[in-house]
């Protein structure tokens, strides 16, 4: 038990040194770092100065571990577009994006999940068909496209909704229904395919046998069991939707961190991108390793097989 | 013998258009594809009032051919991809292979890069190098082909690792057979099948990877062009120019959803086991 923790845990640490070490290898690797990081029009007086401040004569190793360090505390450095902290210009963009991917997750969550149960109960009927050609076509069609497709839809033709930008309720919809979409797609494919497969245990016969309703049955004694593959998938799905939200934002003109990462990587604002890639991926790691340990818990077999 | 299914059908015949269109694509226009014309700006297409007759998909807002657009966005998107599937096929299974063939910390090191790259969403890493490395081709090609390596390698990983404990396998060592017949030849074709259907998934995902940064300015840089890219560019026009973004964008969204339908089809074919899981 307490090894499965560690091991988790000890994994995870791991996976975040390798992030770190991936960054300071690309950043000595690409060119000088003090010219990445401040930018190519900055004087050789400033250049000077910076390479001082940052030590960049002390052997590598030495500029390896201050950089970890660095990394691990948010000196992530100046954005020389704008001058200011990487750190303060994320951290003012987190909120939007956490607001639209929230939103956008629980959509997901509560298309996605019922859509997957019914169309498992249901299996081979016209309904199941249907839902699984959408959940095909969710996964086929590119959330650019889709958001294009929207847009066209109900901000030019219909008016119903505004094409780009915050400000109300309603500049929320569309991008949350696009970054939705494919997300809510993959969960009605797995919560289907995990609710045949629990459908079919002694247990469930053995409830119906005892006299359990059939939707308490469905309900009490499926679900939770298949939920369990879904905890997995949801964290998984975490990913993508980091990834959507880069293209979302864009298309949307959304002021989260997907749009700031567009604009820093066009305009190669370098030290904005190593800082959002860095606070990304430590996000993402975290999040899985609280999948794994909910896993652990959910699951008492995967413990004892750790 | 099931009978074929239509969607099926309809699948394999949008693949099938799609290469022919793209090797032959210069006899459905005789407008080059950068070519501008001035006077033509921001041509509907065919069937709408006001539309030129010589271009049957409209034009764009400096009056380049939409049909040859399309076809040249077309051809670049599937050759990225195609070039990425492979090297990503290539590179990932020689990393399986070399995994379970010399176990202990060779593959605990690898595998361990392969945990961590499943762990983090591509598309991060591709920005990274993207932004800190400057886009060149090359450097985008290679990425594409990066695309996916960690399931080829784990793939590849656990079906080796399951085919040389196979009775066939040792008796060609036993034989006398080196490790490259042994894979190449026994090995190989036995895992063949599972790397297929890994290819119909990567393969979809490749041309939406490649078309989004595209899109996002951040992938094929014009001069040349690819779907993504034009759809890009149309997004400025969505109010008076529908047609640049929704063309390029139908066209997208038909390759990868025939790919997945003859995905689905041909790993149901190949591999019965998964599907008794899955379906």
């Amino acid at each position: 038990m307490t090894r499965f923790w560690v091991l988790k845990i000890l994994r995870t640490v791991l996976t975040l040194w390798f992030v770190v070490t991936f960054a300071f290898v690309v950043l000595r690797t690409s060119g000088d770092p003090v010219v990445a990081l401040v930018g190519a029009d900055a004087t050789p007086e400033e250049v000077e100065q910076f390479r001082q401040l940052w030590r960049l004569d002390d052997p590598l190793w030495v500029q390896y571990f201050r950089y970890v360090f660095q990394m691990a505390t948010g000196q992530f450095g100046i954005s020389y577009r704008d001058g200011r902290e990487v750190l303060d210009i994320i951290v003012e963009r987190v909120p939007w994006t956490l607001m639209l991917g929230l939103f956008s997750y629980i959509g997901a969550i509560l298309i996605g999940v019922p859509a997957g149960i019914v169309a498992a109960i249901k299996r081979g009927s016209t309904f199941d068909n249907l839902i699984m050609a959408t959940a095909v076509f969710g996964f086929a069609l590119p959330n650019f496209f889709l958001g294009i497709l929207m847009i066209l839809l109900f901000s030019l033709s219909l008016q119903w909704l505004p094409s780009s930008g915050t400000g109300t309720v309603w500049h929320l919809i569309m991008p949350a229904i696009t970054l939705a979409t494919f997300t809510a797609g993959t969960l009605a494919r797995f919560t289907r395919s995990a609710m045949l497969e629990v459908l079919d245990k002694l247990y469930i016969r053995a409830a119906a046998a005892k006299g359990v309703g059939y939707w308490k049955r469905i309900i009490f004694h499926a679900l939770p069991n298949a939920s369990i593959p879904l905890v997995t998938i949801i964290g998984l799905n975490l990913g993508e939707l980091i990834g959507g939200a880069i293209v979302v934002e864009t298309v949307f003109a959304w002021p989260g961190v997907g749009r700031l990462l567009v604009t820093a990587v066009s305009s190669r604002d370098l030290a904005v991108v190593q800082g959002l890639v860095l606070i990304m991926a430590v996000t993402m790691v975290l999040a899985n390793l609280v999948v794994d340990l909910l896993y652990g818990l959910l699951d008492p077999r995967i413990r004892v097989q750790n | 013998m099931k009978r074929v299914s239509p969607v099926l059908v309809f699948a394999i015949a949008v693949l099938a258009i799609t290469v022919v269109v793209a090797i032959i694509g210069n006899v459905f226009t005789s407008h080059g594809m950068s070519q501008q014309n001035l006077l033509a700006r921001l041509k509907p297409p065919a069937f709408m009032t006001g539309s030129n007759p010589s271009f049957p998909l409209g034009t764009d807002r400096i009056g380049r051919d939409m049909v040859a657009r399309v076809i040249a966005g077309l051809q670049m998107s599937l050759s990225v991809a195609i070039a990425g599937t492979i090297i990503g096929a290539v590179f990932g299974s020689a990393i399986g292979f070399i995994a379970a063939h010399f176990r202990g910390w060779v593959e605990e090191l690898l595998m361990m890069l392969v945990d961590f790259q499943a762990s983090l969403p591509f598309i991060l890493i591709t920005l990274t190098l993207l932004a800190f490395f400057g886009n060149s081709m090359v450097l985008f090609i290679i990425l594409m082909g990066l695309f996916g390596w960690e399931k080829y390698a784990r793939l590849s990983r656990g079906v080796v690792l399951s085919a040389i404990n196979q009775p066939y396998a040792k008796a060609i060592v036993a034989l006398g057979a080196g490790n490259g017949r042994l894979y190449l030849k026994h090995v190989l074709p036995n895992v063949a099948s599972a790397l297929i259907v890994q290819v119909t998934l990567t393969f979809p995902q490749i041309i939406l990877l490649e078309t989004s940064l595209s899109f996002l300015g951040l992938g094929i840089q014009a001069p040349q062009t690819s779907l993504g890219q034009i759809l890009g560019d149309g997004r400025d026009y969505l109010s008076t120019a529908w047609w640049i973004s929704v063309w390029p964008g139908l066209v997208i969204f038909l390759v990868t959803l025939s790919m997945s339908i003859v995905g689905d089809w041909l790993r149901d074919r190949l591999d019965p086991m998964l599907r008794a899981r899955t379906t």
